[in-house]
């Protein structure tokens, strides 16, 4: 044994006699998690926040919080002798005249977009294969508090350097605590610490971007992690995947390199894009004074969809009492979010109240098993979109020449008839994969291929489809609505609850009504028993069909075996071109 | 001692002198260009009614006093009338290639110019004798090398981001009009377009923007044209926008193409 080996050896009993951790890291470490390119979404949201933690800190180092009046004479000459806040001169100083400063700042503003970004397709696999049922319902709350906080560190971030469109998004957002009804005036000023802007509010956002939130951010994140651990990861159905165990590979060392290589990938990608792309230019937007605004004034794109609900909303206002409700703003920037956020949140127990489905669930639904859900996913989705172009409108104008009203008239019609739309057309496309997956058990994979029999009749021949294949369809879950509930129990006695519960059970209809069922054992036996006589039936009429022309788009025949690979076809076919081509030649 | 003495009083002496005479050449050049109807030939301006006849007065009728009812923006063939609009509306005009109006739209798009220089300048006299109004700035008008750049930003966020974008790009308003990007008007269509105000921008007269600060916003458009990115590719400049965009398309695309081949890669 080697030198080395041995003093690793001599480390580790080291440690081990003084935190008897062997055992536990020999258990940790070899605990097996599923695979699958989509578990490593949830990593991207991890590793980018990690990049946004390191690049902020070094910023921390220069910028400095405060809305004191200052003279610029730093390096960038259009700026020299303006007068603008201590807070935007030092990250004008960052930008020009802090060696890799710009560099750090544009990592850092690229990995918050990008960590937003990758929460929400995060979030978009966990609700799309029902990741969030029993017993996960808290840890995708964790997520929606997760994701809430991102959105507010990601503002006061962008609010931090008091640029130009830093204030103009303050302004709007102190337009929006204004119009909350009774308290708004007080909230401002609160906020503010006075008038706006006051010369409060970055020092208090930046305690809130700095500290608050990523400390909290931070806790959830453990707690979502320690869950996803205790809970153990859910996994795809497949051969020999239950809900009753983990089929995957083990921590160490399969999953630590790929984590470790993956959060370089992360971190590499990201710094390149901050290298070459420009984002946030603060100089070019210059300093924040409330007497001026840009064309192109927009938030960060998380904000986006609802900047767009504000640019929709027609312009309605009530005065009661001397005191006017400013509807146009209290209901898209207030009240929408609320409701999206409250009914993302309660989705789970929503779902489980429907389906009275109360079992614990560790593998994954393919979307179009669960057809209701996947449809108010992409209705949800649909809504967002529309906001979010909404949010964008001036810039859609520009580039699709098209009147700015004539898009805003057709998003606030669009986002109550696209939506049903969209969540209709979805559940159909569900239902139809579902037929297809039955039609597959029943009648094996077609192959593409038509023969022609010796009598002239062309059949399609159908192959059996893979075990893979088989074990991923036949898991698709037995679902029953809930039956109508007795108006009234054996004894006579009316059923207080019947009302709530018919409600219950119609909705659950609505849930599963449609559903295609999978053919009964019997059908599955009698299936594979008509395709394994179908092949049986085929080889040999294959074997006489030797002469049939081998080039011929979905005709295969060669020497008698059947082949489905399209390797092998398109083997089979170069070859017989081959031939022709040489006999052409010795022809002429 | 005494001569160093002598010298400064001449020194001083000359240079009152030089300022004087500067100061009256200035002046009587800024009143020849203010007042282009006098200076203007006979011949040039005979020129310029003969183009004027030919190409534009089917809109703005044969004495440029426009053509009533509906105009060219709401389906009708009328433009407004001339009278008045000076030499720097003309040039400014008919040098973008706005003039002559092709057909309709919802404002006179930027097209190819139509006419030489000497044509335009022929045009532009031709309407500036018809009646006193905004001149084509001078050379001495034009000339911001001396001008201050941060003070141009700074009027130019104040008065022209909110329709043109910090970076001059251009931006929308409503009902289909739009402002364009300024990057490739000419300094003397820029000072044209603040004097004259076309379609829904404000007239930046002398009184509002003194000849200094619009001097100073020249310069700081020049600035945005020609000085060098120090972050990279700009994204067109268009603000978070394109930012986000890109976060998608490009950023998280990447990621999961990676994470796709990372998963295809432990069998
Ligand atoms: C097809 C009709 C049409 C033709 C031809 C046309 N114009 Fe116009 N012109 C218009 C309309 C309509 C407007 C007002 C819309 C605008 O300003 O964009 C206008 C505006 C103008 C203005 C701006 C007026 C102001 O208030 O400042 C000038 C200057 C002008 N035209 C000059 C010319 C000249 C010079 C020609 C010939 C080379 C010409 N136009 C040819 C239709 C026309
Ligand atoms: C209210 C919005 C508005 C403001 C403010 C405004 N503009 Fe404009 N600008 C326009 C519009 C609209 C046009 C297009 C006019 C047309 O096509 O007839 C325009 C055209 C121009 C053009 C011509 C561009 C080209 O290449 O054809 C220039 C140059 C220009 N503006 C400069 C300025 C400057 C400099 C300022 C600030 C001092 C300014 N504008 C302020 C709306 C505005
Ligand atoms: C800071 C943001 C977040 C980080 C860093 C994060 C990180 C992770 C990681 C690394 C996993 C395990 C791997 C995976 O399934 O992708 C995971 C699982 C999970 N996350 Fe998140 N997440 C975040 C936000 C969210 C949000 C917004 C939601 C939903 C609202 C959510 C819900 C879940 C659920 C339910 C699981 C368990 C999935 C399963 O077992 O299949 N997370 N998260």
């Amino acid at each position: 044994m080697s030198a080395t080996v041995n003093a690793g050896k001599k480390a580790a009993t080291y440690v081990d006699d003084r935190f008897a951790s062997a055992n536990f890291f020999k258990r940790s470490l070899g605990k097996v998690f599923p695979d699958h390119w989509s578990f490593m979404l949830g990593e991207i949201a991890l590793y980018s926040f990690i990049v946004i933690l390191l690049s902020g800190t070094f910023l921390t180092f220069w910028f400095k919080p405060s809305m004191v009046e200052v003279i610029y004479d730093g390096s960038y000459a259009p700026l020299k002798g303006v007068e603008m806040s201590e807070a935007y001169a030092s990250t004008l100083d960052i930008s020009f005249d802090i060696r890799g400063g710009l560099l750090m700042r544009q990592i850092h503003h690229w990995a918050a977009l990008f960590f937003v970004a990758a929460i929400s397709v995060h979030l978009l696999r966990v609700f799309f294969t029902g990741a969030f049922r029993k017993p996960r319902e808290f840890n995708w709350l964790i997520g929606v508090g997760l994701l809430t906080l991102a959105l507010v560190a990601g503002f006061a971030g962008y609010s931090l350097p008091d640029d130009l469109l830093s204030g103009t998004g303050l302004r709007i957002a102190q337009g929006i605590m204004l119009s909350i009804p009774l308290v708004g005036t007080y909230l401002s000023w609160f906020v503010f610490g006075g008038e706006f802007p006051g010369t409060d509010i970055i020092s208090r956002l930046y305690a809130v971007h700095i500290l608050l939130v990523p400390g909290i951010i931070l806790a959830l994140v453990t707690a979502h992690l320690i869950m996803v651990w205790y809970q153990k990861h859910t996994q795809y159905p497949g051969p020999g995947r239950t809900n009753e165990n983990v089929v995957g590979y083990r921590l160490m060392p399969i999953y630590m390199a790929k984590a470790g290589g993956f959060f370089f990938a992360v971190f590499g990608i990201t710094t390149l894009v901050a290298g070459l792309v420009t984002i946030n230019p603060i100089w070019a937007y210059g300093p924040y004074t409330p007497d001026q605004v840009t064309a192109g004034s927009q938030p960060d794109w998380y904000i986006g969809w609802l900047e767009g609900a504000l640019r929709l909303m027609p312009n309605v206002e009530t005065v009661i009492f001397g005191f006017t409700i400013s509807w146009n703003i209290f209901i898209p920037a207030a009240v929408v979010p609320g409701l999206v956020f409250t009914a993302m949140a309660l989705y789970p127990w929503f779902e489980s109240w429907v389906t009275g489905d109360t079992k614990e669930h560790h593998i994954l639904d393919r979307p179009r098993n669960n057809p209701t859900r996947t449809g108010i996913g992409v209705m949800a989705l649909t809504f967002y979109i529309l906001l979010w172009i909404g949010g964008g409108n001036d810039l859609i104008a520009r580039f699709f020449d098209v009147s700015v009203n004539a898009i805003t008239w057709f998003l606030r019609i669009g986002i109550f008839v696209l939506p049903p739309i969209a969540f209709v057309i979805t559940k159909r496309i569900c239902l139809s994969l579902q037929r297809r997956d039955r039609e597959k058990l029943l009648h094996g994979r077609e192959t593409g291929q038509i023969l022609r029999l010796p009598h002239g009749e062309f059949i399609e021949i159908h192959g059996p489809i893979s075990v893979e294949e088989r074990a991923v369809l036949l898991s698709k879950p037995e679902v029953e609505p809930l039956a109508l509930p007795p108006t009234e129990d054996a004894n006579g006695v009316k059923n207080k609850k019947a009302g709530r519960n018919r409600l219950r059970s119609r909705l659950s209809n609505w849930f599963y009504g449609d559903n295609i069922p999978l053919p009964t054992p019997e059908e599955l036996a009698a299936a594979d028993a008509h395709l394994a006589h179908e092949i049986e039936q085929t080889t040999p009429v294959l074997d006489e069909a030797t002469a049939l022309r081998v080039g011929t788009p979905g005709v295969i025949a060669d020497e008698g075996v059947l082949h489905d690979d399209p390797k092998l076809v398109a083997a089979a076919r170069d070859a017989a071109r081959t031939i022709e081509a040489e006999r052409g030649e010795n022809k002429s | 001692m005494r001569r160093s003495r002598w010298a400064a009083l001449i020194a001083v002496v000359a240079a009152l002198v030089a300022v004087g005479v500067a100061y009256a050449v200035l002046n009587a050049q800024s009143k020849a260009a203010a007042a282009p109807a006098e200076s203007a030939t006979s011949a040039q301006l005979e020129e310029g009614r003969k183009l004027f006849l030919e190409g534009c007065s089917s809109c703005h009728g044969l004495n440029a006093e426009g053509i009533d009812g509906a105009t060219v923006n709401n389906g009708g063939n009328g433009g407004p009338s001339l009278i008045g609009v000076g030499s720097a509306s003309v040039h400014f005009q008919v040098s973008t290639g706005r003039m002559p109006l092709a057909g309709p739209a919802a404002q006179a798009p930027v097209k190819t110019v139509e006419y030489t220089a000497e044509e335009t300048e022929a045009l532009a006299a031709y309407i500036a004798s018809l009646a006193p109004g905004p001149a084509s700035p001078s050379e001495e008008e034009l000339d911001f090398s001396e001008a201050d750049v941060a003070e141009g930003g700074e009027l130019f966020r104040t008065n022209c981001s909110q329709c043109h974008n910090f970076a001059g790009r251009g931006g929308a308003l409503s009902d289909g009009a739009y402002a364009p990007s300024i990057l490739d008007a000419t300094p003397q269509q820029i000072y044209e377009a603040m004097l004259t105000g076309p379609q829904q921008m404000p007239v930046f007269s002398n009184e509002s923007l003194t000849v200094e600060e619009k001097q100073a916003i020249l310069a700081y458009v020049d600035d945005l044209r020609t000085a060098p990115n120090p972050a990279g590719q700009d994204l067109g400049s268009l603000g978070p926008v394109g930012d986000g965009l890109f976060a998608w398309l490009v950023g998280i695309v990447l990621f999961v193409a990676v994470a796709v081949w990372i998963g295809a890669r432990v069998r």
